[in-house]
């Protein structure tokens, strides 16, 4: 289509009315004399709306509309990892050097380096037959990241005319199709779009978090989607740092989506530093950002779900996996909501629109283990966090997300008031995936870890019907039997729930960690029992010795060592 | 610059005018009354046909024959090192019978957001000399941390005592303070402007007076004017500046207010569903930027409509601040001052200025187990509410007689009463030595070794 010009016949915040314009829906204009960036989002009789991704103070009606005939796209190549960007995916760094510590508008900066050269390495020779989403050839893009070019979905393919290895920039031709057609390192997705793959995979291989609580008793898949809906301060952001951190994942895209701007600072800041348990090399070597603030413009925080999935797909189709935290789908749904208040459309529940819930699925149904076009395995795990108004689950944007997520992981405000943390409650949160991961842990872990989990989990919920009648009768009025039941609670959540998320050593625990200090707990309830039967009582158990060593043991360096020292002094002193 | 007498409606705040030439979105107007006086607003929509003015005092005596300027410029307020020491009304004009402020740069109130990429992690602790917060909810330089407080309450003290005592420690420069009323009363206001003037505060404070008695609408440009200045010392003369915005209640009344004039489809309780975004374009204005010497702390105050946490209020800034210190009707009633309920009260960027350099290397550990012992013993007076003391093993009775402890001696403090972290730590240790040893899992014992009452007067006395 060719590009097309108006002129503005009205601005109301974000809205910004064109006439005279020609244009398709999502298609992307120029709004004004300082070309801010804007979407098209609905036709009107003559009159076109658009959504502008920057604040428009100061634009009048009669500035002129540029509609560049193409939708709202990301640049996707070499020069992705390690970036920060905006919901449009403007570089964040880019803006500093154009516009200073604050950020202006106008700009407009290319999603990736133009012209940094990057060392191609071709993976097919002339003459060979490629056809689309095929990788053809690598870049090491950082320490641990080698990028996978690949013949872009929307090309044809055909046989290899001529193909170039050595240094090129991104927009430089590296081979050239019998019929013409020039491949490049880079290439541009429209965002709005999932890109195709051959087809989907059942779920079977665990993303492991090193979070014992999500891991052990409420795991994902790879692939799979989970949420993590909370009121604040219960440690949303926190987890999803955490996810993003010690995720067995290739890449990750973290998207902080309309929320503090300091919380992306500390990601900045501390990435760079943290190393990746499992290349020993910093983090932020396969790590990609979007960051649109809470206080950044509303319309690209729309946008910032789109750009972020896009990039995340784009490195699942070179075979990798993904994983997606999106920080908060709140904030991204209040943004549908406000722009759907500027078009003045009818609101569903609570002023949403009626088509959150749809959009809601289309974005989860992004996630997926997958076959690519090229052949490879590739997935993306989507995390989203859910910001309910008053940590009310029963509002809409909590509600339409559980109806399509398969894992669910409930913040309790109470939790984290007494700073037990991560403040997952045990009690409400499930996974739909732990019976189709059962067999991987059998096969890979341990042959009696499912049987671990839900003893575990089955004295948990024992806990909590004894807690109520501790709670109209008094601890001691309990048989001791029940007291030992108690005890064995309290130390599966203070031992192996609560997990300090800036400990050191804590942070992080790796699966097998995870069964030996389950199986250790198992260990201490049987030998607890045989202490009762011989004729310990209840205060006796209570106060064994060893027994601080043992709930300390855990943030050790050398843990078993020290697991094992406190588990021997406890045997000797119950005397079993 | 072009006049209209075009006005075809008025509605609440709002003025709409027809047939004029294109007026920039978010312009600067100006409502010439019969009387000749003038009244100023801002475009809130604008097209081709009808512009609509949201009138920033009222459209209180504005009828259709009034005369209408849109001066082709936005809001703006005049910048100058020498707002510290005056007192401004809600909209930027002196009212303190000074001379007008003569501008050093003109800047739009309507700030720029910072470059993520820019910012620099607070890390600074703060010290404010109240064991609640500086033990409990750490405050550091760069940070929005709002007191969620009740109708009643002692915010305003708690306010002050923290205006007057925060300080980072080992360094002699003061803060500077910018000070923006929102629909408060006059005698809270008196309060303020007196304490101001007593302790000597007022000569390095900007003073931003919206009172009840002022147009609700102005409300909703106090706080930027506020920010405005307070970026401008922060961020051009180097200061390290505390912004004391009161009462956010007040401005999202007038943000409803406005909202509902409009016909606005209405978000939870007729707030408007942008709400979050307009609080966030506040409350991020807090911060510290690479490369530059001053910061800006926020201590929003608020007050909870029937001290409901969940309501929209509390509940969007909440998810916005950097956490929230919470009073308490309970403690308040007990006689506890400041009644802080450290419970709900939290401080997210406390980690990254805590522990060893910065207040002190047990602090992380002794805050975890503070918490611990303090909510267990709050518990533990629900089940004797119903069950009798008699019933509570002994473990149980001391974390009981630690809650109460905890609120007598450690939360409770005098107005004037400025504590050293070193005194609130070693004050906590004390409470904690009421507990038998084994019951503090989340200490390491090097730290009990080395602070534990118990183990410090063996040292002493051998």
């Amino acid at each position: 289509m060719e590009v097309s010009v108006g002129e503005i016949f009205r601005i109301s915040g974000p809205l910004v009315v064109a006439e005279g314009l020609k244009a398709r829906m999502y298609d992307l204009c120029k709004v004004g004399e300082e070309r801010l960036m804007g979407e098209v989002v609905g036709l009107a009789g003559d009159k076109v709306l658009i959504q502008v991704y920057e604040d428009t103070s100061g634009v009048k009606p009669g500035e002129k509309v540029v509609n560049t005939g193409m939708p709202l796209s990301v640049d996707l190549g070499p020069g992705l990892i390690g970036n920060i960007y905006d919901g449009v995916q403007r570089p964040l760094p880019v803006l500093k050097e154009v516009s200073g510590d604050f950020i202006s508008r106008g700009i407009e900066a290319p999603g990736i380096d133009k012209k940094k050269k990057w060392e191609f390495q071709p993976l097919i020779k002339k003459g060979d037959e490629v056809k689309a989403g095929q990788i053809i050839g690598k870049v090491q893009e950082t320490e641990v990241v080698e990028h996978r070019i690949l013949v872009p979905p929307n090309v044809k393919g055909g046989r290899v005319k001529e193909v170039y290895s050595g240094s090129f920039t991104v927009d430089e031709t590296i081979a050239i199709l019998e019929d013409g057609t020039e491949l490049k390192m880079a290439h541009k997705w429209p965002v709005r779009i999932p890109r195709p793959y051959l087809e989907k995979l059942p779920p079977i291989v665990p993303l492991l978090t090193g979070q014992r609580i999500l891991d052990t008793f409420f795991p994902i898949a790879k692939g799979g989607t989970a949420a993590i809906p909370g009121p604040f301060g219960s440690g949303k952001t926190v987890t999803q740092h955490q996810l993003a951190k010690w995720s067995d994942a290739k890449i990750v895209v973290y998207i902080g989506c309309g929320e503090r701007g300091n919380e992306m600072t500390e990601v900045l800041e501390e990435f760079p530093e943290l190393i990746d348990p499992r290349t020993g090399k910093p983090l932020m070597l396969r790590t990609v950002l979007v960051a649109n603030t809470s206080n950044m413009p509303v319309a690209a925080r729309e946008a910032s779900v789109y750009t972020g999935i896009t990039i995340a797909e784009y490195f699942r189709d070179m075979g990798y996996d993904v994983a997606l935290q999106a920080d908060s789908t709140s904030r991204w749904a209040e943004a549908m909501r406000e722009l759907s208040g500027r078009l003045e459309e009818m609101p569903g529940e609570e002023g949403y629109p009626a088509y959150l819930a749809s959009r809601l699925a289309e974005f989860y149904e992004r996630a997926g283990r997958v076959k690519t076009l090229g052949g490879e395995i590739g997935s993306v795990s989507v995390v989203g966090a859910v910001s309910p108004p008053g940590g009310d689950f029963s509002e809409p944007v909590t509600q339409n997300t559980l109806r399509i997520v398969k894992a669910f992981w409930g913040l309790d405000a109470k939790l984290a008031g007494r700073r037990h943390f991560p403040a997952i409650n045990w009690l409400i949160s499930y996974s739909l995936y732990t019976a189709t991961l059962g067999e991987w842990y059998e096969k890979n872990v341990a042959p009696d870890w499912n049987e671990l989990r839900t003893w575990a989990m089955s004295v948990l919920q024992e806990e909590a019907t004894l807690q109520e009648i501790v709670m109209l009768v008094g601890s001691d009025a309990l048989p001791e039997s029940q007291r030992v039941l108690l005890l064995v609670a309290r130390i599966i959540r203070e031992f192996y729930l609560s997990q300090y998320a800036y400990h050191e050593i804590d942070s992080y625990c790796d699966i097998k960690k995870q069964y030996d200090m389950l199986k250790a707990i198992r260990t201490l309830n049987d030998w607890f029992y045989k202490a009762l039967e011989s004729g310990k009582t209840y205060d006796e158990i209570e106060k064994v010795e060893g027994f601080d060593e043992f709930m300390r043991s855990k943030l050790e360096p050398d843990y078993k060592t020290a697991m094992t020292k406190a588990m021997e002094k406890i045997k000797a002193s119950l005397g079993v | 610059m072009e006049e209209y007498k075009t006005i075809t409606q008025v509605a609440g705040p709002l003025v709409f005018v027809e047939k004029t030439k294109p007026v920039a979105y978010g312009e600067l107007v100006q409502v010439t009354l019969p009387d000749g006086s003038v009244r100023k607003g801002q475009v809130l929509d604008t097209s081709k046909n009808i512009v609509v003015v949201q009138m920033f005092e009222g459209t209180r005596g504005i009828d259709k024959s009034c005369s209408v300027r849109f001066t082709g410029d936005i809001v703006k307020l005049n910048c100058s090192k020498d707002l510290l020491g005056r007192i401004l009304s809600g909209s930027g004009e002196p009212i303190d019978g000074g001379p007008a402020i003569i501008p050093e740069e003109r800047i739009p109130i309507v700030g720029a957001a910072i470059n993520p990429y820019a910012r620099k992690y607070p890390r600074e602790f703060i010290q404010t000399g109240i064991s609640a917060i500086d033990g409990m909810n750490t405050l550091v330089r760069g940070q929005k941390l709002p007191i969620f407080s009740g109708s009643g309450l002692p915010h305003n003290d708690i306010a002050l005592q923290i205006a007057r005592q925060a300080k980072v420690r080992g360094q002699a420069e003061e803060f500077a303070v910018v000070f923006a009323a929102m629909g408060i009363t006059y005698e809270e206001a008196y309060q303020f402007m007196k304490e101001f003037e007593r302790t000597g505060a007022l000569e390095r404070a900007a003073v931003f007076l919206n009172l009840a008695k002022d147009p609700a609408i102005e409300r909703l440009i106090t706080p930027r004017m506020a920010l405005t200045a307070a970026e401008y010392l922060a961020y051009t003369y180097d200061y390290h500046v505390l912004v004391i915005l009161t009462d956010m209640t007040n401005y999202c009344e007038a943000l409803r207010e406005i909202s509902a004039a409009r016909e606005e489809v209405p978000g939870r309780r007729g707030y408007p569903g942008y709400m979050y975004t307009d609080l966030a374009t506040i409350y991020e204005r807090a911060g510290r930027i690479r490369g530059r010497k001053g910061t800006i702390t926020q201590f929003p105050i608020l007050t909870m409509p029937a001290d409901d946490i969940t309501h929209p209020i509390p509940d969007l800034t909440g998810y916005i601040t950097e956490g929230q210190i919470v009073l308490s009707r309970e403690l308040h009633a007990k006689g506890i001052y400041p009644p802080i309920n450290v419970l709900p009260s939290l401080s997210r960027l406390m980690k990254e200025g805590i522990g060893a350099g910065m207040t002190r290397d047990d602090h992380k550990q002794w805050n975890d187990q503070m918490y611990a012992a303090y909510a267990e013993g709050v518990d533990l007076r629900g089940l004797v509410a119903i069950v009798g003391e008699e019933a509570l093993s002994e473990r149980d009775r001391l974390f009981l007689k630690f809650a109460d402890e905890f609120e007598r001696r450690f939360v409770n403090q005098g107005k004037y009463e400025d504590r050293d972290i070193e005194v609130t730590l070693d004050l906590g240790w004390e409470l904690l030595s009421m507990l038998p040893e084994r019951e503090l899992t989340k200490i390491e014992k090097k730290y009990i070794e080395k602070y534990h009452p118990a183990y410090k007067k063996k040292v002493a006395s051998s």
